[in-house]
């Protein structure tokens, strides 16, 4: 069993985001090798695995719960806690390295006073770091919210982040 | 679909090409999408429409033009003019300048005679920055699927096999085992399954060779698999790609609808008994599932582990039954071996290392970006003629190569002939095309901690020397770097690092030492300044205990 570090809540009957997780899973016709698939459908709708979800993936693809957490923690890009409203992903693969991207590293964790991988206390930046995110032409590289920003600059990050931990809180959010 | 319908397809696609009078080619690449390449799309397509062009002059999205450092790139043709750096403003000066009144727009005009352009050949990239990759009517006009037609209605599987052999093509994911060898044992497996399997699980950082021809030239891998899949006796095919590639995934998705919907994939290809399916399997970050063994767990849905070999994929492989694995690059040699024949292919390189590489060149080097090379090409020409030198003021001081498997190949090595063999005669490997350049400013201490933290962290743990000596290799490099180290600790290294190379189970741990081994032979001097003696024996590694993963 995983540890219950979050109190489960209940489902609300007729979330439409199951209806959506369903339907995944019936395309793949609940077959337990299409797990790795259902987590990444469960993550995009989600946004993140929380672990109520991996039981009822457990259950539906007929597998046991120790091989769906043990799937959804082996591999990194499967998240078990919520992120931020931003994620900046700093790529770190060696042409961005070679280029300066741990001065850019330092610049952010010092500018949001977090370390990478984890969540400002106000949920609102999450920095993560990535092997290599295949632009290594334009390096260093960061991905801002799914747009990728080449031959960024600590100042440049900075000054990205600052706009971010500024913007006011909206309602929708 | 017959071979008629293919040729047909092919005529009305060319003449409807010919119809127009010129054809502007974005770089619709990732790099170059970054740089603001959509935007430029929409200025050329708006510029176009005020000068009464929009009918006469196409917009065309391609694969990746190789000077992804110099992005966003158009190509106009047919004249091939090439530009650099175009955003809106240039994007209208090529349309009111170039088409309207015959005169190139000097500033970001590209000579195209420069060696970086020159020394090149392209094989694998031909069709990047040439076709649509969102239109398999494009890749059917450059005589795409042509093989595939060849090889289902002319040839016995082992005919195909045999070509293939006979090409000399080497497995390009970096190990470089015979790729026709390799076919020809899963043909010679009794099974009435079998599996092509496609590793597009470029982990390597610094690597995004496999990704531009994704996302450049789907067509090409699926139309190679789809020959593999003849020759070995597959019905299914499935291509893991990771999920890092968004891009590489969508166009993949398409392209196989598309040629689902031609017939070109599905039952009875080309009227003939052969049926071959592909599946995408997308990866979930995980360097380790680049090994093959592991791959072939993570496709079956469980955790990416390795197992020991033998017994090979080959014979025993996704579900148990014989599959044949090989890389992106790989299979995109497929089609042209078919189409000019293995002799042809055979003459290109060096005799032992036939064909072409493709290599990411990146890091400190004016011209960033893709190129593609014949094999035997010295280092020298590749950094100094096609990647023009290092940055002004800086030397160059070492090329890396192979990622986190690899090594570091110094200046004094310059002239090594870029094959299988010289590569790792001078202590690095192929690899899958990674290349680094580092000049003066990088310390090899800390390129090599930098490799040995990536291992440990993508160290699956199931065998202890790569899960506990990674971290502890780390630890040592770490004291090192922090000049704690004494002069008893780099025997210690050197002696932990053979260890994890002899007695790791698979390819990561095998070759995770790589690194620190190969900055060991050439750059020992920059360990050396870093010790101290050694006061007292202290014990080493005791600051850094190990960690499980």
């Amino acid at each position: 069993m995983p540890p219950t570090t979050t109190t489960p809540k209940p489902h609300p009957s007729g979330d439409n985001r199951f209806k959506l997780l369903d339907r995944a899973i019936t395309k793949h016709q609940s077959r337990g090798d299409a797990l790795i698939e259902v987590l990444h459908a469960a993550q995009g709708i989600f946004g993140y695995l929380e672990n109520d979800l991996l039981v009822y993936i457990a259950r539906a693809l007929k597998l046991p719960l120790s091989r769906v957490y043990g799937v959804a923690t082996f591999y990194h890009f499967f998240t078990l806690k919520p992120k931020g409203k931003h994620t900046f992903v700093l790529c770190t693969g060696t042409a961005c390295y070679v280029k300066g991207a741990n001065k850019i590293q330092h610049a952010a964790e010092e500018c949001c006073k977090v370390k990478f991988g984890q969540t400002t206390p106000d949920d609102k930046i999450s920095l993560v770091q990535a092997r290599c995110v295949g632009s290594c032409g334009i390096a260093p590289v960061a991905v801002l919210d799914d747009k990728v920003a080449g031959k960024l600059t600590p100042e440049g990050a900075v000054e990205r982040l600052m706009a971010w931990k500024n913007e006011k809180d909206e309602v929708t959010a | 679909m017959t071979v008629e319908d293919l040729q047909e397809l092919a005529e009305q696609e060319q003449q409807r090409q010919e119809k127009f009078t010129n054809r502007l080619m974005y770089c619709a690449a990732a790099g170059c999408v970054s740089c603001g390449s959509i935007n430029v799309r929409d200025m050329l397509k708006k510029a176009l429409a005020e000068k009464n062009l929009a009918a006469t002059v196409e917009v065309v999205g391609t694969g990746c033009m190789g000077l992804c450092g110099e992005g966003p790139l158009v190509k106009v043709l047919p004249e091939g003019t090439l530009y650099q750096r175009v955003d809106e403003t240039v994007a209208r000066k090529i349309v009111e300048e170039h088409l309207v009144t015959k005169t190139p727009v000097k500033d970001n005009e590209i000579d195209t005679s420069h060696p970086f352009f020159a020394e090149q050949m392209k094989i694998v990239l031909e069709n990047c920055g040439r076709i649509d990759a969102e239109k398999i009517e494009e890749y059917i006009a450059v005589e795409g699927y042509a093989a595939l037609a060849r090889v289902v209605t002319e040839m016995q599987p082992a005919e195909v096999v045999e070509e293939v052999r006979k090409s000399g093509l080497r497995g390009r994911g970096g190990a470089g085992y015979s790729t026709g060898l390799k076919w020809g044992i899963v043909r010679k497996v009794q099974s009435d399954t079998k599996y092509v399997v496609c590793n597009a699980d470029e982990g390597d950082p610094g690597a995004f060779m496999d990704r531009s021809v994704l996302e450049g030239d789907p067509h090409r891998i699926l139309e190679g698999m789809a020959i593999a899949g003849y020759a070995v006796g597959a019905q299914q095919g499935y291509i893991y790609v990771r999920a890092e590639y968004p891009l590489a995934i969508e166009r993949l998705r398409l392209a196989i609808k598309q040629a689902e919907r031609l017939g070109l994939l599905g039952n009875r290809i080309f009227d003939s008994q052969f049926n071959f399916r592909i599946d995408l399997r997308i990866g979930a970050g995980a360097f380790v599932c680049g090994e093959e063994t592991a791959l072939i767990r993570s496709i079956e849905g469980r955790r990416g582990r390795p197992r020991p070999r033998p017994p090979y994929p080959s014979e025993k492989g996704l579900w148990g039954m014989p599959t044949l694995l090989n890389n992106v690059e790989t299979y995109a040699n497929i089609a042209p071996i078919i189409r000019k024949g293995s002799t042809w292919f055979a003459a290109i390189g060096t005799p032992k290392s036939t064909g072409t590489k493709v290599f990411a060149l990146a890091g400190k080097i004016r011209n960033t970006g893709l190129i593609e090379v014949p094999m035997g090409i010295s280092l020298r020409k590749i950094v100094f003629d096609i990647g023009g030198g290092t940055p002004e003021g800086t030397e160059f001081k070492a090329a890396q190569t192979g990622g986190p498997s690899g090594g570091c190949i110094p200046a004094a090595h310059l002239d090594v002939p870029v094959d299988y063999e010289s590569l790792s005669s001078v202590g690095s490997i192929m690899g899958s095309g990674g290349m680094i350049v580092m000049d003066s400013t990088s310390n090899m201490v800390d390129v090599a901690k930098y490799f040995m933290d990536f291992c440990k962290d993508e160290s699956c743990g199931k065998c202890i020397p790569c899960r506990v000596g990674t971290v502890h290799i780390h630890g040592l490099l770490e004291r090192i770097a922090q000049g704690k180290a004494t002069t008893n600790d780099l025997p210690l290294l050197e002696e932990l690092c053979m260890m994890v190379k002899e007695t790791s189970l698979c390819g990561l741990g095998q070759s995770a030492p790589n690194p620190v081994l190969s900055t060991l032979r050439f750059f020992r001097n920059e360990y050396e300044e870093l010790l101290q003696e050694p006061a007292t024996f202290v014990p080493s590694g005791t600051d850094t205990p190990p960690t499980t993963h």
